[in-house]
């Protein structure tokens, strides 16, 4: 795995591999805390300081745990970092971490922490495993406040309501009503809604990589006519 | 075209999609002509305007796949999906309310998994349920029934209809009030005697709420129609009234204040017929043999009659459907037809022998 770059490992947390879109990945606190901007954003900025923490734990001990226990160890280091995150939460934003609930001692069961702790970070070196970490988190991060802003503005008709749950009394004059007061759209909220936004989003994403895609094929030299094709074997590049 | 009739080799004239869907459209002019003499002019009005939005979107979204528009539009399916929503919408809801069902059904419910003969669920029934959560208020205030009107009053005409349709305003409270369903819902406290004595919605019908009943003997009506021109077999509506009537008997414990309603009142009360013979039926969501149907319409009349009950909603046509639609690929595979020249049935996932 040495020939993994830092340019790779930044594409991929936040493009081509992305959690939330490509590897559909904790699905769970996707889909049920992303009601609004402010409960998307503390559960992404949980998870990812959970990611960047588990990673590079994971990382440092890489050779100094056997393969049969790995995952226990893996998922005990999740959870410590889980239960600061958790605490810190408490203690900062308290009313958040209340409406947020079980979600956040959820954040354990997460699939794409385990999966990029045994992935990668377990056969990377340090700073390339907490690089990782950053960038799954903001990739994931990035979709959590997507869906939560659309399903937000589609829902109740409000964009950043409630920030001061987050960035303290002064965020609470954010909010946007683009709708007048007394617009709503209920399912945009309820779980229908998040499958129905995801499944758009994922559909957005594609589009783009298939857009891209016949770009670059375009821009492909046309084979020379008459050019004869050259068998090759044992060697795919 | 992805939606074929299953014909036996002897039948004589081929169906084609077009003439099914044009059929059943005119099935349901007898449950519209009840409920517009019963409710007013709301219904004609939703079904004009989902049918607009319907085909507007279909169009549409036709055009963005690159497919021949005319030849889609030409199959009336559109059509029939905006007409059954349209009928399924309380009469005078506001505009709003019918061209995002209407838009839902299309869009999301049919055409992003495929369009005709690919959606798995009912696109009628998928945009009312998302009314339905969406928007409590105007989907649960129903018009009340001419002959209860106070003397003197009358449903809003034509130009009044439109205007309360189009402005977004609530119809006077007068002319609104609760369904029979309703009504059996919020009495848990009263015999079934005193609710049919204390509510003229009962005590001036014959059997299952006025202006109710015979909305829904419209449907019948249209729906006998549809089996004796051979549209769908009568195994799917059977089945599920069958179901209904059952349940019903069991628990309708001679009409204590428990009871949820007898038999008649289910049968001939909210969605009932409609959704018997017209939803039920699609060929496309439902299964496909004849066992199957009869399996997944006593599914639907069971859970009908369950959530009716026993559930939040006062009626659950449109829940009942969406679920067993999910059933029906499973029940499908299980109710595999025995084929002409072998010994016994197979299922859908056995592998040809060879």
């Amino acid at each position: 795995m040495s020939e993994v770059t830092v340019a790779d490992v930044v594409k991929n947390g936040l493009w081509t591999n992305n959690p939330a879109l490509v590897q559909l990945l904790g699905l769970c606190p996707l889909l049920a805390v992303t009601g609004s901007v402010v409960n998307a954003l503390g559960l992404g900025i949980a998870t990812m300081a959970v990611l960047i923490g588990s990673n590079t734990i994971v990382s440092l001990i890489r050779r100094h745990v056997s393969d049969a226990v790995r995952l226990p160890a893996f998922v005990v280091i999740i959870a410590a970092f889980v239960t600061c995150a958790e605490l810190l939460m408490k203690a900062f934003t308290y009313e958040l971490y209340q409406i947020l609930g079980i979600f956040i001692p959820l954040i354990v069961t997460n699939c794409a922490i385990l999966g990029r702790a045994e992935a990668f970070a377990s056969k990377n070196k340090v700073g390339l495993a907490a690089l990782d970490g950053l960038m799954m988190g903001l990739g994931f991060l990035a979709v959590l406040v997507a869906l939560g802003g659309i399903r937000e503005l589609l829902g109740q008709g409000t964009l950043f309501a409630d920030m001061h749950l987050l960035f303290g009394a002064s965020a609470s004059t954010w909010v946007l009503r683009p709708f007048g007061e007394n617009y709503s759209f209920l399912i945009a909220i309820l779980p229908p809604g998040a499958f129905l936004v995801t499944g758009f989003l994922i559909a957005i994403k594609n589009s783009i990589d298939a857009a891209a895609k016949r770009r670059g094929d375009a821009q492909k030299s046309a084979p020379v006519k008459g050019a004869k094709r050259i068998r090759t074997t044992g060697h795919i590049s | 075209m992805a939606f074929k009739q299953i014909t036996s080799p002897h039948a004589h004239a081929a169906q084609n999609t077009s003439r099914v869907m044009q059929l059943v459209i005119w099935a349901t002019v007898p449950g519209l002509i009840a409920l517009s003499i019963n409710f007013g002019w709301g219904s004609l009005i939703n079904v004009i305007l989902a049918v607009v939005t319907a085909l507007a979107c279909e169009a549409t979204i036709i055009k963005l796949r690159k497919r021949p528009v005319a030849f889609y539009l030409g199959d009336y399916s559109a059509a029939l999906t905006a007409v059954l929503l349209g009928l399924a919408l309380p009469p005078l809801a506001p505009w709003w309310v019918v061209v995002i069902g209407s838009m839902f059904s299309i869009v999301i419910a049919k055409h992003l998994y495929g369009g005709l003969g690919y959606n798995p669920f009912n696109p009628a029934m998928v945009g009312y349920v998302v009314l339905l959560i969406s928007f409590p208020i105007p989907m649960t205030i129903w018009v009340t029934p001419l002959a209860l009107l106070p003397e003197g009053v009358s449903h809003p005409g034509l130009a009044e209809s439109l205007s309360i349709v189009f402005s977004g305003y609530s119809p006077a409270d007068g002319v609104t009030g609760a369904t029979p369903l309703d009504l059996f819902k919020h009495s848990s406290g009263l015999v079934v005697e005193q609710i049919y004595q204390n509510n003229p919605l009962f005590s001036q019908g014959m059997f299952a709420g006025v202006g109710w009943e015979w909305v829904n003997l419209g449907f019948l009506v249209g729906g006998i129609g549809l089996i004796a021109a051979r549209i769908f077999t009568w195994h799917g509506p059977v089945a599920m009234l069958g179901a209904m009537t059952l349940m019903s008997l069991i628990f309708w414990d001679g009409g204590s204040s428990n009871s949820p309603g007898s038999p008649l009142m289910h049968l001939f009360s909210g969605a009932t017929m409609m959704g018997a013979f017209f939803i039920l039926t699609d060929p496309v969501s439902s299964a496909v043999s004849n066992r199957g149907r009869l399996i997944y319409g006593a599914l639907i009349g069971v859970l009908v009659y369950l959530i009716r009950a026993w559930g939040n909603y006062p009626d659950a046509v449109a829940f009942a459907i969406l679920l067993a639609n999910f059933a029906a690929p499973f029940i499908d595979n299980y109710t595999l037809p025995r084929t002409y020249g072998h010994t016994d049935r197979r299922r859908a996932t056995e592998k040809e022998e060879d």
